[in-house]
């Protein structure tokens, strides 16, 4: 079945699809709409689960944290301060290895206020632990909520994921999103069963003082889900294809075969790079766009893979690590290291300023005919 | 009486359930009020409990990785979270058909009389099905003593050194629940476990948020012999300091109403953390202690039992 | 109730696969003798205990049982005293540990 929804229905009927117990989420801009529309789809019994309706971000992830400690499905959805006030329990989620489902609508933090797209709130979580994906377009949101579950929960890896959508270019911005029947969707996502949890018939602490003898254990497992969790992600895209049409890997190529330019993005500026790449091709100019979805676990292989072949590349971040430059940038960097080719860090879009396809068009103009840099801002007032 | 005999057997009558679900080998300190207090509240609920313990001194007593003392399932939980976190849990167990279990939060005054508020506030406006327990030692103890919120007038703490001693009254925990319109808020004492279990027991049979204000001595914090805990637990009631009571659906009643309250200075005198006190400020503790007493004789006045 | 964590065992964790994916206990703290931290032994006077059992119930530890008479488990006593203090009729004393 067809509908056409914002990127925020399609993430609250993603949850709704996956058969959440627990959905505890606080409203933020430009999240609101789908705690919204969840609490309506729970009240209205559609979805058999309970809706905490918490003070704060803090406590929504913490309530998300004790109901999946419990043995719950659990869901929760935020933006940039909102996300910043749970940064806490973003590491006590993922230390805890609780698959929990976090939609963010990433947004710019403050000050000065503002709501617009910008994923320096994601990026600052970097090092939590927590798996994180981008969306470019709503039927990805949909489909990576649904396949997030399937991840997360999967016994080697019992890590949480942060799905996340650039505000309003797809919070709110329509789009066709096929939503599949629920018996499909149920054979495809079986209810959450996990072995280890909270039971009065096997008490257990969880998160007990862990003196130095332990702790750096716990964290090596971690790493080695991240590790693990690359090849979770490419079974689960291939049979999220056998049964939806539909396949998702860790990166995305688009006419990079014989790209020798490659822009490298994520986020919703991955379609319009796309759009570029059609234009700049009419001209003769060979170049392709190269998506990330996953930032964490960084898909290294996937990523020297595609990117191998190309005499240039750019990598466009929403977002900037100051004192540096964009994540994804260093990170391509780092992953491309020893391949000498030279790399252009683009930073774009910041606070929701738009990126278009002539800027993109722009990026590729100046990897032609300037030295590579780390920081190069576009459309910046000079 | 000839001791041994089938006599004395015979008469042998335990005031709490027997069975001991915390197990000994804990960490606690000499003379600990709060791991007497976990002792009594899991007599009084049993096995079918699950328990959310933010960071406080239980999150050491229960014993570090891999081993816990305390024979129910809990979940170390960030130091402001007992509330929320209970709250995940509670919810839980009732969408997955557990609602036999029990969902305790289990919290020192810090993590609810300070960084733990807001959470509890939300629980309690929610009236989430849960207990609430803080054992209140009166300070940051797991950290070193540093002063809560509810530490009282007069008390020194390394925040508030004997030259600079804490001036001002701890927070009324119990008004601010009462405020909330929870189905039911109680203080307990741990020099009177029989109270303390009668009200857990009741707490457990009620539906929503359930509340309990758990007076736990200190041995290492108050700088008092460890022999004494229980006796100067007794004082904080006798003297009116700590007193027992409980409102249920609004309607308050005092459970121990002391005849002939004895002077504060007998409970301060037993506590380093008063030494320095001048007679004046006992004058003054014992002044507020009065007022309180008063205020809580007039609130039971205005909306005690008809 | 089975208790499958209550094993009063020392846990041996050689390796990471040895371990569970996050901290989650494993045995009971019973392992911890808790012994070592007593200097002073509580010593129940057997023709003085009239078995009202408010040792038992103040001990913190719990290293008290309710038997006729009470019975004080010197592996887990730690030596607070309590139940010296509150017994109504003096029929614990004390002795010094190491002497």
């Amino acid at each position: 079945m067809k509908k056409v929804l914002t990127g925020n229905f399609a993430a609250a009927y993603g949850a709704t699809a996956a058969k959440v117990n627990v959905v505890a989420a606080y409203p933020i801009t430009p999240q609101t709409t789908i705690v919204e529309i969840l609490s309506e789809i729970v009240a209205d019994g559609h979805l058999k689960a309970d809706f905490i309706k918490v003070e704060s971000e803090h406590s929504a992830l913490a309530a998300c944290i004790g109901a999946q400690a419990a043995g719950a499905r659990t869901y929760t959805a935020t933006s940039a301060q909102g996300l910043a006030l749970m940064h806490e329990l973003i590491h006590w989620a993922a230390r805890g290895r609780l698959p929990i489902v976090l939609t963010n609508v990433n947004r710019a933090m403050g000050p000065g206020w503002s709501i617009w797209a910008d994923t320096t709130d994601s990026i600052s979580e970097r090092d939590t632990g927590w798996m994180q994906v981008y969306c470019e377009n709503n039927q990805e949101v949909f489909d990576t909520i649904l396949m997030s579950y399937k991840i997360a929960e999967n016994e080697d890896i019992l890590l949480p994921q942060l799905v996340n959508l650039d505000a309003f270019f797809l919070s709110h911005t329509s789009q066709v999103v096929d939503m599949y029947d629920q018996k499909t969707i149920d054979s495809f996502l079986p209810p959450y069963k996990p072995t280890i949890k909270l039971d009065v018939e096997n008490p257990r602490s969880f998160g007990a003082l862990t003196s130095p003898e332990h702790y750096y254990e716990f964290s090596y497992k971690i790493a080695m889900a991240h590790e693990k969790a690359k090849q979770v992600i490419a079974d689960t895209g291939r049979e999220f294809k056998k049964i939806f049409g539909r396949e998702y890997g860790m990166t995305e190529s688009y006419r990079c075969d014989d790209a020798e330019y490659i822009l490298v993005t994520y986020g919703t500026i991955a379609g319009t790079a796309k759009d570029a790449v059609d234009r700049m091709r009419e001209k003769g100019i060979k170049v392709g766009a190269f998506k990330i979805r996953y930032f964490r676990p960084f898909p290294v292989e996937d990523v020297v893979a595609g990117l191998s072949h190309a005499k240039k590349i750019g990598v466009i971040d929403r977002a900037v690590s100051y004192g540096h430059g964009g994540a994804f940038f260093t990170e391509s960097k780092a992953a491309m290291y020893g391949h000498d080719i030279p790399m252009y860090g683009f930073i774009a879009g910041l606070g929701g300023r738009d990126v278009s396809i002539e800027d993109i068009s722009g990026m590729v103009g100046h990897m032609q005919h300037q030295d590579p840099e780390n920081m190069i801002w576009i459309g910046v007032k000079k | 009486m000839s001791a041994g005999s089938q006599d004395t057997k015979r008469k042998i009558k335990l005031t709490l359930p027997e069975e001991e679900i915390m197990s000994p080998g804990h960490v606690a300190c000499l003379g600990c009020g709060a791991s007497l207090g976990m002792r009594y509240a899991l007599k009084a609920l049993g096995h079918k409990t699950m328990m959310a313990i933010p960071a406080c001194c239980w999150a050491v007593i229960d014993g570090p990785f891999p081993y816990s003392a305390a024979g129910v399932p809990i979940h170390h939980s960030a130091f402001e979270t007992a509330a929320s976190t209970a709250a995940g849990m509670t919810h839980a167990l009732s969408q997955l058909g557990q609602d036999d279990v029990t969902t305790m939060a289990w919290a020192g005054d810090g993590g609810t009389f300070d960084i733990g508020l807001q959470a509890l506030s939300g629980a309690a406006e929610r009236n989430d099905n849960l207990i609430y327990v803080v054992y209140d030692n009166e300070a940051y103890m797991n950290t070193g003593i540093q002063r809560s919120s509810s530490t009282p007038h007069g008390a020194w703490t390394t925040t508030t050194p004997v030259n600079h001693y804490r001036k001002g009254q701890k927070k009324n925990i119990m008004e601010i629940m009462v405020a909330h319109r929870i189905p039911y808020a109680a203080t307990a004492n741990v020099a009177f476990p029989e109270d303390f279990i009668r009200k857990l027991q009741k707490a457990k049979e009620i539906k929503g948020m359930k509340f309990i204000h758990l007076y736990a001595p200190c041995p290492t914090g108050w700088k008092h012999a460890t022999d004494k805990t229980i006796e100067i637990a007794k004082l904080a009631t006798q003297t009116n300091t700590f007193p027992i009571y409980e409102v249920e659906n609004g309607v308050y009643k005092i459970n121990r109403k002391i005849k002939n309250p004895k002077p504060v200075a007998e409970y301060l005198q037993y506590q380093g953390r008063f030494r320095h006190l001048s007679d004046d400020e006992v004058a003054y503790i014992q002044s507020e202690v009065d007022k309180n007493w008063e205020r809580l004789l007039k609130l039971e006045q205005a909306f005690g039992e008809e | 109730m089975a208790k499958k964590t209550d094993k009063a065992e020392i846990i041996i964790l050689e390796t990471a696969d040895d371990m569970p994916p996050m901290p989650a206990s494993m045995g009971s703290m019973r392992v911890n003798k808790t012994a070592s931290w007593r200097s002073i032994r509580p010593i129940i006077l057997e023709d003085k205990c009239r078995r009202c059992m408010t040792c038992w119930k103040f001990c913190p530890e719990p290293a008290i049982y309710p038997t006729d008479p009470p019975t004080i488990d010197y592996d887990f006593c730690k030596g607070c005293g309590i139940c010296i203090n509150e017994c109504p009729f003096d029929a614990i004393t004390s002795e010094k540990e190491g002497k």
